[in-house]
Order: structure tokens, then C-alpha cells, then sequence
């Protein structure tokens, strides 16, 4: 702690040139830190999907949607709690840049398949009352200051209604906690009859059918039993786990892990040689005050201990502070739209640490051991 | 007595390119406890050689040096810097001052190289400052004072953790004639008043007229100096 003083002075001998080290390293480390953060951010939802319920789609593509019919079909299969579905319904609110993730839906198996999205009961009693009604989350709600009793109208580019109309009124009867769930999760409900109704064509089909199944371990059996019924029929289907869809979503992205990988290797990369050549002209700046340290009676280790904890300094504040500004990005719900309840995963800083340490070391040590090796009389007389 | 300095035999060469050069050839010298002595001769006559090898910055080639007790011409590297805290202070021509540091930090950096406490340390870099009549300017940085107060504070970090012997390289080579004067006076007055051991190599006959003896090197050789005045 006594060489606190003498680290700390070395360190911003040339203000400028560590200010701009520092910026960079900052930088450097904010990327880091939100990459790799958005990285663990996929993985983490991805293993903590649901194990207990599957998707069934076309099996050509999503959007050519199922018959209707085929809900009561699935729900037969041996090993199913509950069978609900989705029907893409989109649309946007006032202007089409808010747009809404809106689904049709049957709402009551719905809330039993999705056992963790909670909804008190009067209001899927209201549901079922009222035909143009709608179930919104939380978040969306107070997006808008919608509360329930309000009559609101929602836009759409694909389901004109029977009359003509691109603009379908939904009265809000309930609304539920969303907290938890992104912005690509749909957290506005409509009546599916309601839908298949007014639409003026293709309300009659579901884009997903979501199954809840009893015991997890029966997962494979089940998808392949729900494949097989309909095998060989007009709309065949395939069916996958929760994670399995999301991770086949991720892919059509690229492959984030790559991705993130190389371009945080390259800046980190790129950032060594540059810590390592402010390192070096710092240290060989000040040949002459090592000189006079070791002349004092510093020895070879301590100065060498010195130089390395100054890189040290450099690089860890610097990084520090990139890890501190991404977490509170995280952290600042911007997040919170894409991914729902999503906080700066703790392994993040933890490896951003471990970098800005191999950092240091590797940038600072050949400094370090080149002022370990100065000789006295030779860098004093200036050779 | 037994010499504080003791040189026997001491032989320096350095291999410049592929050519061996010899500085020093087997000189043999003692300096006694509290003496001021005045190493002089012209330029490569070997004179910061025979500081450097005194002040355990540099090995001979051969012979001995005995310095505070301690044969140090075989110590290790290491070793040799714990005995350098303990026993020698370094005046430089150029101050060779921490530029970053304060005048008190300057003074404060041989401490801490010691046990002492940050009130103790504290306490030591006052009186040395007051020592060298610089109590004011504990706060200032280098390029804030004159050459003569750079070289004040250097005075001052060579002093203040008790050094057995002070060596100097050319103390006032780099000051103007009242600045030098100056230093001399508190150089000799250090070594009246406290007591302190003293060797410093100059140019100048008038900063050597403060020693209480002078020595001259001629091509790596002592001369004799009833030689040398007779001729």
C-alpha cells in the first residue's frame, strides 16, 4: 500500500496518453461485456425454457398455420395435460411503428399451459363473456396506459375484417403479469372465434399449437406420436421442445457464439498491443527514474513488481469501468423489450475480470522484465 | 580507525564493442569515518567508475571493496540493493528527481523501503527537508523549483534515511556559481556538523576546496599527490 503514491504517479505521468489507453480499454470492455452478456443472456433463456411443453407447426413452414381441428386431435395423445394455440395476429396500435405482439388464442387452456403466467380468474371468466375481448400483459398496458374497461383499436396490414376494415376494436378484461417475458413473446390475447369470425380469410388455421405434457421424460415420444398422427395428411406437422424452437430461431440469426467470439477476440486482441505499447514507452520513458530507484536500493523484483502493477492498474480500472457501464445498460430495462426480465449475468463480469487480468499481465510483463534487467551504470549514463 | 571505504587492489574493465577498455587499475585507497574527500582528474580518468564501485552500483573486475563493514565486490544483486538502501545516499549531477512526485514523495522514496510507519516516514521527510532549509516547499513538484532546490531535495532524499556514507557525482556540475556555492556549504556543513561521511567526484577546484582532502585520478590511477604538486 506504501507504493500506492509511486504506482499511482508513474501511471499518469503522460495524462493524455492514459486517458486515451484507458477510453480505449473502457470501450473495449463495454463491448465485451454487452456481446458477451447478450451471448449468455441467449443461453441462459434457452436452457431455462420449459421442458414440459412442445411446439407443433407445419412442418413445411410456420406460417402456412394448422387446422383448428387438430387441437382436439393432440389433446387425445396419451401423456398430454393441456393443448392451447396461437394464431398470428400482429398488428400495430395508433401508428404502425408500435407495433403488438397480438395472438388469437384460446385463452383458458392457454393459461394452463403456461402454468407460470399467472391471471386471476374473473378475468378469464370475462374473457370467455365477451367476444371482442382481449388479455393483455402488464408491461404492454403500461406501455400505453391501457386499463381494464378501455375500448381500443388495433390496427393490421395482413386481417382485414369481413366489413373492409384494416382496424379491429378488442375491449381489455383482464390484464396479466408479463414481467418475465420479452418482446417477442405475445402478450396481448384475442378470442380465437372472434378472429375466425371477422376475418376475412385464412382465421380458421393456428400458426402454433402449444402442448403441456405431464412428464418431461416423455417429450421425444410425444413429439414423435403428434408427427406420426398426422404424417402423410395435407399438413403435416413437426414438433419440437421449447428450447429446441428457440435455439432453431437463434440459428436463422447465425451463430451467436461465433460471432461474439471473433469480435470480441479481435478487439481484445488489437487492445494487447495497444496497453503493451503504451506499457513499453511508458517504461522506457522512465529508464533513467528506474535507474534511480534501483540506485536507492529498489531491487530487480520490486521494480519489476511495480511496473506490472501499474499495467495492472491500467487495465482493471479501464475494465471496470466497460463492465460497470454494460451492466448498467442491462440493467436499464433497454434490454428488457427483447428478452423480459434480463440482468448482466454475473459470469460475465467474471470473465471480463479474468481477461482484463491475462491483459495486464501479458501486456505489462515484458516492460516489467525489461526494467527488471536495467542495468544501473548503463542506464544512468544514459546508454 | 577502521576505514568506512576500503579499496584494495581494485581493477574496472569494460568491453565497449569487441574492445576491452581498462578504467581502473589496481588502486588502492581508504576513506576514514566523517572525512570529506574530493575525487578529481579529467574527464575518463575513471572517476565515476571508482563512485560507482564504492556506492555498490557496479562490481570490479578484480580486488576488493570493503565499504560500512561489508565486503560488497561479491554480494549478490539483490542482496547488494538491500545493503545500497542502508548504507549509501546519492547525490546526482542531474538531481535525478521523480518528476511526478512531490519534493516531500521525492524524499519520502528511500523510506519506504523500511518498516517505518506513514507517521514516522512523515516525520523523517520533514527534518530532512528542514535540513536542507526547504521546509516550505515539501508540496512543490520538481519543475517547480531551481536547479539549486532541485538539488536541495536530492540533498534530502540522500539524507534521510541515515546513510553510512554520501556519495556524490558532480553535486554542482549542472548550477550556476552562487547555487554551487550554496551546496557546497550545506554539503560541508552536513559533514562538520552531523558527521557525515563523504565522497564526491567534481571538475571544479572550488567546490573541491570544501573537502577536507583531494585525490586524483589519472587514466584509472591514483596520483601521488606530493608528486603531483611538485609538478
Amino acid at each position: 500500500m506504501k507504493y500506492f503514491g509511486l504506482i499511482w504517479a508513474g501511471l499518469w505521468r503522460k495524462r493524455a496518453r492514459t486517458l486515451f489507453t484507458m477510453a480505449s480499454i473502457v470501450v473495449a470492455f463495454l463491448l465485451f461485456g454487452l456481446l458477451q452478456g447478450l451471448n449468455q443472456g441467449f443461453n441462459t433463456v434457452v436452457t431455462n425454457l420449459n421442458v414440459d411443453r412442445l411446439y407443433v407447426s407445419a412442418k413445411t413452414n410456420m406460417t402456412d398455420g394448422l387446422p383448428i381441428s387438430y387441437g382436439q386431435r393432440i389433446r387425445n395423445v396419451p401423456g398430454v395435460r393441456a393443448v392451447s394455440h396461437w394464431t398470428y395476429f400482429g398488428g400495430y396500435y395508433q401508428n404502425a411503428r408500435n407495433a403488438i405482439p397480438a395472438f388469437a388464442t384460446d385463452p383458458e387452456p392457454l393459461f394452463k399451459v403456461y402454468r407460470e403466467m399467472k391471471i386471476k380468474p374473473e378475468y378469464l371468466e370475462a374473457m370467455k363473456r365477451t367476444r371482442t375481448g382481449a388479455l393483455v400483459g402488464s408491461e404492454l398496458a403500461k406501455k400505453y396506459g391501457w386499463k381494464i374497461g378501455d375500448r381500443i383499436p388495433i390496427g393490421t396490414s395482413i386481417w382485414t375484417t369481413k366489413q373492409g376494415s384494416s382496424t379491429w376494436m378488442f375491449d381489455i378484461v383482464g390484464i396479466f403479469d408479463s414481467t418475465e417475458y420479452g418482446g417477442g413473446f405475445p402478450v396481448f390475447y384475442l378470442n380465437q372465434e372472434y378472429f375466425t369470425e371477422n376475418a376475412a380469410f385464412g382465421g380458421n388455421v393456428a400458426h402454433y399449437y402449444i402442448v403441456g405434457i405431464k412428464d418431461p421424460h416423455q417429450a421425444t415420444r410425444i413429439s414423435k406420436e403428434i408427427d406420426a398422427m398426422f404424417a402423410n395428411s395435407t399438413n403435416e406437422t413437426r414438433t419440437q421442445t421449447e428450447s429446441a424452437l428457440a435455439q432453431m430461431q437463434l440459428k436463422q440469426i447465425g451463430d451467436i457464439n461465433f460471432i461474439v467470439n471473433a469480435i470480441v477476440g479481435a478487439v481484445l486482441f488489437t487492445l494487447l498491443f495497444l496497453t503493451a505499447n503504451t506499457m513499453m514507452q511508458s517504461v522506457s520513458e522512465r529508464t533513467p527514474e528506474l535507474a534511480v530507484l534501483k540506485t536507492l536500493g529498489f531491487s530487480d523484483g520490486k521494480v519489476l513488481t511495480l511496473v506490472l502493477i501499474e499495467a495492472l492498474a491500467l487495465c482493471v480500472f479501464a475494465a471496470a469501468g466497460g463492465l460497470a457501464l454494460a451492466t448498467l445498460f442491462f440493467n436499464s430495462g433497454a434490454l428488457r423489450q427483447i428478452f423480459g426480465n434480463f440482468t448482466m449475468p454475473m459470469v460475465v463480469i467474471g470473465m471480463g475480470t479474468g481477461v482484463a487480468l491475462v491483459l495486464a499481465i501479458v501486456s505489462g510483463l515484458p516492460p516489467a522484465w525489461r526494467a527488471r534487467q536495467l542495468n544501473i551504470v548503463d542506464a544512468l549514463a544514459g546508454r | 580507525m577502521t576505514p568506512v571505504v576500503s579499496l584494495r587492489n581494485v581493477a574496472k574493465s569494460y568491453l565497449r564493442g569487441k574492445q576491452q577498455v581498462e578504467v581502473l587499475h589496481g588502486v588502492d585507497l581508504d576513506i576514514a569515518r566523517g572525512e570529506f574527500l574530493a575525487l578529481m582528474g579529467p574527464s575518463g580518468s575513471g572517476k565515476t567508475t571508482m563512485l560507482n564501485l564504492i556506492a555498490g552500483l557496479d562490481q570490479p573486475t578484480s580486488g576488493e571493496v570493503h565499504v560500512a563493514g561489508a565486503r560488497i565486490d561479491s554480494l549478490a544483486r539483490a542482496a547488494l540493493s538491500t545493503w545500497r538502501s542502508q548504507h549509501i545516499g546519492f547525490v546526482f549531477q542531474f538531481y535525478n528527481l521523480l518528476p511526478v512526485l512531490t519534493a516531500e514523495a521525492n524524499v519520502e522514496v528511500p523510506l519506504l523501503l523500511t518498516n517505518l510507519s506513514r507517521g514516522a516516514r512523515r516525520k523523517r521527510v520533514e527534518t530532512a527537508l528542514q535540513l536542507v532549509g526547504l521546509a516550505d516547499r515539501g508540496k512543490h513538484k520538481p519543475n517547480e523549483l531551481s536547479g539549486g532546490q532541485q538539488q536541495r531535495v536530492a540533498i534530502a532524499r540522500a539524507l534521510v534515511a541515515d546513510p553510512t556514507l554520501l556519495v556524490c557525482d558532480e553535486p554542482t556540475g549542472d548550477l550556476d556559481r552562487r547555487s554551487a556555492e550554496e551546496i557546497m556549504n550545506l554539503l560541508q556543513a552536513l559533514n562538520r556538523t552531523q558527521g557525515k561521511t563523504i565522497v564526491m567526484v567534481t571538475h571544479d577546484p572550488k567546490a573541491a576546496e570544501y573537502s577536507s582532502r583531494e585525490l586524483h585520478l589519472d587514466k584509472g590511477r591514483l596520483v601521488d599527490e606530493a608528486a603531483r604538486r611538485a609538478a
